[in-house]
């Protein structure tokens, strides 16, 4: 293979360069922005008791100017993490000494877990934990003894990920590294370096996949660690430590998650394709493009064009030409909407006689679709008519009414245009003349009342006949009767009734049974959300 | 209401000049109408006793991922849909699983009770029905067609008309029994990620959320944009209604849900924190409006207090990001899915407020019976 020598040359270079920049870091040196784009590797390998002195500014890589979901999250855990490494500020970044030799820059859970709940604003170890969990998870920090990303409240030491490796570096990295990667920890003699078994097990598949270029790869793997030899001890633990935490990033424990996987949806406009990173090793998969196929380049946002700034224009008068409420009165709205629904709300107020999931006892459920509704129920009918025409048994009872005052023709009406709105489209023509002849025409048996205006419309409306054609009329109608019938039925006996719950008492039971409604009704003025006193005390 | 600058021979800079203006001017007089926050008013609002909400059924069940799921009116069975090609549906309350679909799109990203879509542009609608021999799949319609994957659908009231939303940056209404287009939206100049109808029986309108940050108001009858909404700073994931219709809050990748007013035409509150970091991917509320319940890529459900701008609670037990959260009709639970391939239900238990009432209810009830003894004894 004329090309390996070439190769192995080249990663030679790339070593050297890697080391190169080691050697001057290792020194205190000004921590300068990284550019944007740039490919070289930038290693920061925090070394032993002399820290480098890093900027103030995050080491982020994320370009200020990519938008996208992840960048977002990624920009974000970067702010943390320069952060939590600060001198001052941060966590103590240590050399531990342990047996025989040194653990060089790590630093407890727990100190992690107080450092973000300080500077969090997190109240709860548990969200501390999380949240820090999450953040190894995609790549920042990691327990330096284990595989599996998560954070511990303990002394478990953890070290901090190396930006080189960072996610938003845009890595993809390819099976061929991974298959180097592999193959140069079975080259390495020590115990702490053996491979777990998914990893034996993945190596074995890799040696299966690549076996006609296995002897490559193997040289490779060789090369690498032929530089890897060449470092400081020390840091070779570290980088070592820190190179094993970006494969447990992208080829992680079997039933770990995997926080490489993106949204289906936001793929297409992810990453820019020239900042894609596919190899830790500068080996490049032959045979396959230079870009994966869902990088395609994102000309996402349509452009603006003249049409749409003027369509924006008058967008604009109209919503200065809109009346608007001031914020007090709409907050005061919001609120008393609330309150009012909070009775019926099974997250605040338990339901009567349980919440079914609870209890396992459909009960309630049984209770509200029966024909026999609640005092609660009917309660719920009082607050608007479109709350009493929503419950199948209050919309019934408000057409009884109606029908005892010779005026059940509105409501019927409004229902048969509710009806028009629904049906399939190849029926609306037949359906809309139907009403026309029902409620409007001339000498019709359910005349309802419109004024000249609204009828006017309607009939021209009538012409193409359409789902909408009812539109102003049903308006109309709607409004009338919230106006008048609506408040009549309410003060009616009919409803009163129903909602006083005046029945028939069943003796004993009966009995019982008003007690017991009574020490239901002194039960829900005392409890539920006026109860927080002795909530309190509880 | 002519625009002023509608003249030939404007350019395009003059142009984007007065849309900033405009711009500028209603939020001057927008701001006039910003006498108070709504955190503020609501401090006289009792807070709500701590609330205690459990996750106590996991349905297991998909191979992978899911990816949406929604109620049914029977307030107990779930449907959902998931990367491995299949629609379940469940009955949450026994566990057992109904039906199972098999799909021929691998990615099915949306689902309401009988339409899917997913990322083969399509919306079908399946009808179930209760012979579990019947192949369902084979009665599939298809009924919408957009140019880019179908990211959202609802039915509008009926089975008789589809709402979709799509990658293609538009929504659209079709009739399903023709597949025919009624109405068209245009307004997004991304993708649209998500819809919600206004609950209101009279009401014909409805809310969109997309990639360009944007929530739109539309007319389902004239297919205006009639309000816009633009304050998040990345993706809007999702857009619910408040119940009562006037207000709608919003899920979205910059990792905070928002909530806003129509009559005040303007952003009210912002639910946020410095330890949520991860994006929110959707939202729901629950029957008063008084909690919203997100899920987040962080694969946690916080719950807020929609009145007083705070956080209530946090939910724990999903192992991969939270995909979708529905409170079930009626209010008694929240479904949530999620990529860890499960769904979960949640409520809330009592709190000691039942326990005490029991107790008053059996002093009032001893108390009576010595009463009827003392009674019949005379």
């Amino acid at each position: 293979m004329a090309e390996a020598p070439q190769q192995q040359q080249q990663q030679q270079e790339e070593g050297g360069e890697k080391e190169e920049e080691q050697q001057q870091q290792s020194s205190p040196v000004e921590k300068t922005e990284p550019d944007e784009g740039a490919e070289e590797p930038k290693e920061i390998a925090q070394t032993t008791p002399s820290r480098p002195l890093l900027s103030m500014r995050s080491m982020s890589s994320v370009d200020p100017d990519d938008d996208t979901p992840n960048m977002i999250v990624y920009r974000k855990i970067e702010e943390i993490i320069t952060r939590i490494q600060d001198e001052t500020d941060g966590v103590p970044i240590r050399t531990v000494k342990s047996f025989m030799t040194k653990i060089p820059s790590v630093v407890t859970g727990a100190d992690i877990v107080q450092w973000l709940m300080k500077n969090l604003s997190i109240e709860d170890p548990a969200e501390a934990m999380h949240i820090g969990s999450l953040i190894a998870a995609q790549g920042y920090f990691f327990p330096i003894s284990d595989h599996v990303l998560t954070l511990k409240d303990d002394g478990t030491f953890y070290r901090f990920q190396a930006p080189y490796f960072w996610p938003s570096n845009c890595w993809e990295p390819e099976n061929t590294d991974y298959a180097i990667y592999l193959c140069k920890r079975t080259m390495q003699n020590k115990t702490r370096l053996e491979l777990a078994d998914y990893e034996a097990e993945n190596l074995a598949r890799l040696q299966r996949a690549f076996a006609r270029k296995w002897e490559f790869i193997y040289m490779q793997a060789e090369a690498q660690v032929k530089i890897d030899r060449k470092k400081d001890k020390i840091e070779r633990k570290i980088l070592d430590s820190q190179e094993r935490a970006f494969w447990d990033v992208h080829r992680p424990v079997p039933g770990c998650v995997n926080t490489t996987e993106m949204d289906i949806r936001k793929c297409r406009r992810m990453k820019n394709p020239h900042r894609v990173k596919k190899s830790v090793y500068g080996v490049i998969e032959e045979g396959t493009q230079s870009q994966s196929p869902i990088h395609t380049p994102s000309h996402h946002c349509r452009k603006g064009t003249k049409e749409d700034v003027e369509k924006e224009i008058v967008f604009l008068n109209t919503q200065l030409d809109r009346h608007c409420m001031k914020m007090s009165k709409v907050a005061e709205s919001l609120i008393a909407y609330t309150e009012q629904y909070l009775e019926y709300d099974p997250f605040v107020t338990s339901p009567e006689p349980s919440n079914p999931w609870t209890s396992d006892d459909p009960t309630f459920w049984d209770l509200e679709a029966s024909k026999e509704p609640s005092q609660q129920r009917v309660k719920k009918w009082g607050f608007s008519l479109e709350d009493a025409l929503k419950d199948p048994a209050g919309q019934e009872l408000f057409l009884k009414f109606l029908e005892s005052e010779f005026s059940s023709e509105n409501l019927r009406f409004w229902l048969a245009v509710q009806e028009l709105k629904r049906i399939p489209q190849h029926e609306v023509a037949q359906r809309a003349q139907d009403i026309w002849a029902e409620f409007l025409a001339e000498g019709a048996p359910s005349s309802i009342n419109l004024d000249s205006h609204s009828y006017e419309r309607t009939s021209q409306n009538l012409k193409d006949p359409g789902r909408y054609s009812y539109e102003d009329a049903q308006d109309h109608i709607y409004k009338l009767m919230k106006s008048d019938s609506y408040s009549r039925f309410l003060r009616s006996n009919l409803y009163q009734d129903l909602l006083m719950a005046r029945k028939k008492p069943e003796t004993e039971q009966g009995r019982r049974t008003s007690l017991e409604k009574f020490t239901r009704s002194v039960g829900k003025s005392l409890t539920g959300k006026r109860l927080t006193g002795l909530m309190q005390s509880s | 209401m002519a625009c002023q600058g509608l003249q030939k021979g404007e350019t395009l800079e003059s142009l984007k000049r007065e849309s900033e203006t405009l711009k500028k001017k209603l939020e001057e007089e927008r701001n006039k109408l910003n006498d108070v926050e709504l955190h503020q008013v609501a401090e006289k609002v009792e807070v709500l006793s701590a609330l205690s909400i459990k996750t106590r059924r996991v349905l297991k069940g998909h191979g992978n991922k899911v990816l949406c799921m929604d109620w049914c009116k029977d307030k107990r069975r779930m449907v959902s849909s998931s990367q491995d090609g299949k629609v379940i549906v469940w009955d949450a309350f026994t566990l057992n699983k109904e039906h199972g679909v098999p799909l021929p799109c691998t990615w099915v990203l949306a689902c309401a009770y009988a339409p899917l879509s997913g990322l083969d542009n399509k919306c079908s609608v399946i009808p179930l029905s209760l012979d579990k021999n019947e192949n369902l799949a084979a009665k599939k319609k298809s009924v919408a067609m957009h140019t880019n994957y179908v990211s959202g659908c609802s039915f509008t009231n009926s089975d008789m008309q589809l709402l979709t939303s799509s990658g293609d940056g538009t929504c659209a209404l079709w009739d399903v029994e023709s597949g025919q287009l009624l109405q068209s939206f245009h307004g997004h100049t991304a993708d649209v990620l998500s819809l919600d109808l206004a609950p209101s029986e009279t009401g014909n309108t409805f809310v969109s959320g997309g990639c360009d940050m944007k929530a739109n108001v539309w007319d389902m009858r004239s297919g205006q944009n009639i309000q816009s909404f633009e304050s998040h700073e990345s993706d809007i994931n999702c857009v619910k209604y408040y119940p009562s219709g006037d207000a709608f809050a919003s899920a979205s990748d910059d990792a905070t849900c928002r909530f806003y007013d129509l009559r005040a035409d303007r952003e009210v509150a912002v639910y946020q924190k410095d330890s949520i970091i991860f994006g929110a991917s959707t939202c729901d509320f629950s029957l008063s409006g008084r909690l919203l319940f997100a899920g987040y890529n962080d694969y946690t459900i916080n719950v807020w207090d929609v009145l007083k701008g705070t956080r209530a609670t946090i939910l724990f037990g999903h192992e991969n990001r939270v995909s979708r959260v529905r409170v079930s009709p009626d209010g008694t639970a929240l479904g949530s899915a999620s990529w860890d391939s499960t769904l979960r239900v949640s409520w809330s238990f009592s709190t000691g407020s039942n326990y005490i009432f029991r107790f008053i209810k059996l002093l009032f009830w001893v108390n009576s019976r010595l009463v009827l003894e003392f009674t019949v004894a005379f």
